[in-house]
């Protein structure tokens, strides 16, 4: 029977959610343009040593403070550094500093997250944990950072990685208490299961989609976070590139040069939005209220 | 007798991500004043759909075609704008759902949700209103009504929550009551009580009442007539006595054999029809049951049968219709449209 | 013989829910025993704690005579081998990102069965024991209808060849043809494997296919427990009786000439269970005794039945 959806003896919906939700998300076009820019950006970033025009570092003092042109598509500082190049440097220090923090934020945050919500004697310990952890702003503990150990990169990447670390735990612990009542994970329990693989097997794999969402969610936090830093001079200090740090050094010339300010500035807008309409799509794509039946 | 209510060619179609679904193939029955018809199916053969589709509930993306004859309007209900439509539901037409619990506010009491159905459809309010509430509740059987009146939703048992909704449908006397799943969430022991409610009201206020359920036992308990829907169509109609006695559809065969039953199982399983309810793109040349039926031949495969009367008498949708010593050869006069 | 399963004076309350006050049931080697009752009576509760899901409040539960009810978490995993159960829900009881091979494996993996070789073959002729084509091994629960997927519970289950079979409400989230199969299925494949089975359900017609003894529970007490004959043709308590005459038959002349006992009033709330007699409130042959005076489950003729007025007569 050809008009027949599918024939009787296949599986009840062809797509499984995974795919479905892929669909979704390539049917979303703002999602899609986040996801376009994000790409660009990271392919920029991790090529920036081949595609950059000019070394970062590379002065030139002939052709110092000059618009948008030809030669120098964003133009050139007060020291005649490429800005183009300098913009694509800088990216490449926003981006490891979004992935590395959420990256750490997610090592220490899901496995407490994991045993708060599977371990109802240790909840009330872990939110307190992390009930501190919150009374530390990302700023007092970079500026703590930076007095010992020196302001880096590295510093700003533990300063935002910490401060992101109570958000993730909220989320895994969700995560956890609701996938804990699902009858597989009893039906394992009755299997023989220990609690090592009940956590491994059955819950973390299942709170993988509501993680995801929120590290898309986290990184542009943290991109913001680096430029803000570097910009006060507690994370990446010059001269290595990094957005923030171009901003510091262009404000007191912002007369002189706009597109000093305004092409860094823009780069890190256009960084975090795209961050921010993809993890929004990619939220509408996993989890669908959808209100018809 | 003009029937209160005449479905003709009802068809629905929904577009889904997975592309377009029929999910009603040119359904069409009656239900006559004061008379209880049962809407019979399984999960995904458009039952619920059809009770939607009435009133003009379905949700946009719903393709509807079709006539919906409703003698108190005297219109087709499809022809009316949605501020028309509007006024029949609850007033001429009302709804019970499955779960009381969602279909009640939580934040309001009893007496203020009663109050306003009769505010918004029959203009009462206050004290008028308020005695016209407490009526209602004991028309359902709810002992105190003037306490429960004051009492949340919470408070109230599953039971309880389901005679008030049934209570607020009726509020404007409706003439026509399609109550889908009404009891499938309830204890036995408490379903009983719902149907008798039901039963009673048709007896009170005369209010027909369109059944969609899956539970044959219900059918049996309270449905004067019984339709069949297989895969959005209908496929057996008959009064419930004889659709029981004397089923003529393989479907409904398999169907009431599947129900464990002492009377019917003295010997051996349950009939298991095997195969799944198929979710139809187009309506096929073709009989939607044919790859799940024991008795289906080439004529079934190729050829859309349509409802005519069987050897018990009644409409079937089948080629090869049971009578009770087996299936009966193609009826002579049909064939392929 | 040991009975696969004896429960003796079992009790679990959820702070002030007593959802199992006092229950005493044994379940022999190869038998099945249906469990009913309505919502609150405490029925998914005894099976969740007969296969220790949630710890027990008090009593115990013997399974091969062994009590698990005292022993640790760790020191019941073992066990675990020799009794199992299947849920109701089939969109919850099987994990999305596992194959429905992974899925029947596990209960192997984690009691270390055999070798990965031979547990594939297990899985294999498990699925084919279930009724599954080998082709369903590869897929994964979303690609498989409901029906499929309890049968894949059912292989789970039974992999590990147990001893008890805790089945709780199996078949009411399916459409009913899909019922009749599966019922089919726990019948045929008790028959041939010849595990006990506990059957928990609120369905009478279910449990008269494929139960040998019946108990009723009511508010978390057994009200009557009985062969299955006996229990269907004359029901000694009262609840029983109503809940027998409420049960819809899909057969219309019997269903308007038969005796119908309408209980008044709704299932009281586990959490302040009525004094004496829990079905008092509700009962329509209640005595003032009966709201003073609990009822202990006792003998009368071949049944054991809670109720001051049962002696052996139908009321």
């Amino acid at each position: 029977m050809t008009t027949v959806a599918e024939p009787v003896t296949a599986p009840a919906s062809l797509a499984g959610p995974r795919r479905r939700a892929l669909r979704r998300l390539l049917r979303n076009p703002l999602a899609m343009t986040g996801l376009v820019v994000v790409l660009v950006a990271v392919l920029a970033a991790l090529l920036a040593d081949l595609v950059a025009p000019y070394p970062a570092a590379r002065t030139d003092f002939s052709a110092a403070l000059q618009p948008p042109s030809g030669r120098h598509w964003f133009g050139t500082d007060e020291l005649g550094r490429d800005q183009f190049s300098r913009v694509l440097f800088g990216l490449r220090a926003s981006v490891t500093v979004g992935l590395a923090a959420v990256g750490l934020s997610m090592a220490v945050g899901v496995p407490l997250g994991l045993l708060a919500g599977f371990y109802r004697v240790l909840d009330p310990f872990v939110s307190r944990l992390v009930d501190t952890m919150l009374a530390f702003p990302f700023l007092i503990l970079a500026v703590g950072l930076a007095a010992i150990r020196g302001a880096s990169l590295v510093t700003a990447v533990v300063a935002i990685g910490v401060a992101e670390i109570p958000l993730v735990v909220r989320v895994t612990r969700g995560e956890t208490l609701r996938l804990r009542e699902m009858d597989y994970v009893s039906a394992a329990v009755a299997s023989g299961a220990s609690d090592g693989v009940l956590l491994r097997r059955h819950i973390l794999p299942n709170a993988v989609n509501a993680l995801i969402v929120q590290a898309t969610v986290t990184i542009p936090a943290a991109i913001i976070g680096e430029a803000v830093l570097s910009f006060l001079g507690l994370g990446v200090r010059p001269p290595t590139p990094s957005l923030g740090v171009m901003l510091a050094s262009a404000q007191p010339l912002f007369r002189d040069g706009p597109w000093m300010v305004v092409f860094p500035g823009l780069a890190i807008v256009l960084l975090t939005l795209a961050f921010n309409l993809l993890g929004d799509g990619l939220r509408d794509a996993l989890d669908p209220r959808e209100s018809h039946r | 007798m003009t029937p209160l209510l005449e479905v003709r060619d009802l068809t629905v179609r929904f577009s889904t991500e997975d592309g377009p679904v029929l999910a009603v193939d040119a359904a069409s029955f009656d239900v006559g004043e004061g008379e209880v018809l049962a809407l019979v199916g399984e999960s995904g053969c458009g039952k619920s759909v059809t009770a939607l589709a009435l009133t003009g509930l379905l949700p946009r993306g719903a393709a509807v075609s079709g006539e919906i004859r409703f003698t108190p309007s005297g219109r087709d209900l499809r022809e009316l704008t949605e501020r028309e439509l509007r006024e029949v539901r609850g007033r001429d037409i009302a709804y019970v759902f499955q779960e009381p619990m969602t279909s009640l506010n939580p934040v309001l009491t009893i007496g203020r949700q009663i109050g306003e159905v009769l505010r918004r459809h029959q203009r009462m309010r206050g004290e008028a209103a308020r005695r016209r509430a407490a009526e209602l509740l004991s028309l359902v059987g709810i002992p105190l009504p003037e306490r429960r009146l004051r009492e949340y939703p919470h408070q109230l048992s599953g039971g309880m929550r389901q005679r008030v909704m049934i209570a607020m449908a009726v509020a404007c006397r409706p003439r026509l009551l399609v109550a889908d799943e009404p009891t499938t969430a309830l204890d036995v022991t408490v379903q009983a009580g719902i149907l008798d409610v039901l039963r009673d009201l048709r007896a009170q206020i005369g209010t027909a009442v369109l059944l969609i359920t899956h539970d044959l036992g219900v059918v049996a308990d309270i449905a004067d007539r019984v339709v069949v829907m297989y895969a959005g169509r209908t496929i057996e109609e008959a009064p419930a006595p004889a659709l029981f006695a004397t089923p003529s559809h393989p479907y409904t065969r398999g169907l009431l054999d599947a129900v464990p039953n002492p009377a019917r199982h003295a010997e051996g399983g349950l009939r298991e029809i095997p195969g799944r309810v198929p979710v139809l793109r187009e309506a096929p040349e073709a009989c939607t049951f044919a790859d799940r039926c024991g008795y289906a031949d080439d004529l079934c495969r190729s050829s859309r049968p349509e409802l005519a009367p069987g050897p018990a008498g009644h409409p079937v949708r089948c080629w090869h219709p049971l009578s009770a010593a087996g299936p009966v050869a193609a009826l002579t006069g049909r064939g392929p449209r | 013989m040991t009975p696969a399963l004896e429960v003796v004076d079992l009790v679990k309350h959820f702070g002030p829910v007593r959802a199992v006050d006092g229950v005493s049931l044994r379940v022999g080697s190869g038998e099945v025993v249906g469990l009913v009752g309505e919502s609150g009576s405490g029925k998914s509760t005894l099976g969740r704690c007969v296969t220790r899901l949630v710890p027990v409040t008090s009593g115990e539960v013997r399974i091969n005579g062994r009590d698990i009810a005292r022993l640790s978490r760790r020191a019941v995993r073992p066990l675990r081998r020799d009794f199992t159960i299947v849920f109701q829900d089939p969109a919850s009881s099987l994990n999305p990102r596992m194959t429905v091979a992974e899925i029947v494996a596990e209960p192997l993996r984690l009691h270390r069965i055999g070798t990965p070789s031979e547990r594939r073959e297990r899985v294999l002729d498990q699925l084919d024991q279930v009724g599954l084509r080998p082709e369903v091994a590869r897929r994964y629960p979303h690609e498989l209808s409901g029906g499929q997927r309890q049968r894949v519970s059912l292989a789970r289950a039974l992999v590990a060849s147990p001893s008890l079979l805790v089945a709780d409400e199996p078949t009411s989230a399916l459409d009913v043809s899909v019922q009749a199969s599966v019922l089919n299925l726990i019948s045929r494949l008790q028959a041939e494997l010849g595990f006990a089975c506990l059957f928990i359900t609120h369905d009478l017609a279910a449990v008269e296919f494929v139960a040998q003894r019946v108990a009723v529970m009511y508010l978390g007490k057994l009200v009557e427990v009985a062969e299955r004959e006996q229990l269907f043709r004359a029901p000694l308590h009262p609840y029983t009786q109503a809940l027998l005459s409420a049960a819809p038959i899909p057969d219309p002349v019997a269903q308007r000439n038969r005796q119908r006992i309408v209980l008044s009033g709704d299932i009281p709330s586990p959490v302040d269970p009525p004094s004496g007699c829990r079905f008092h409130t509700r009962c329509p042959v209640a005595v003032p005794r009966c709201s003073v005076e609990v009822p202990p489950l006792r003998q009368v003729a071949g049944s054991l039945v809670a109720c001051h007025l049962a002696d052996g007569s139908p009321q």
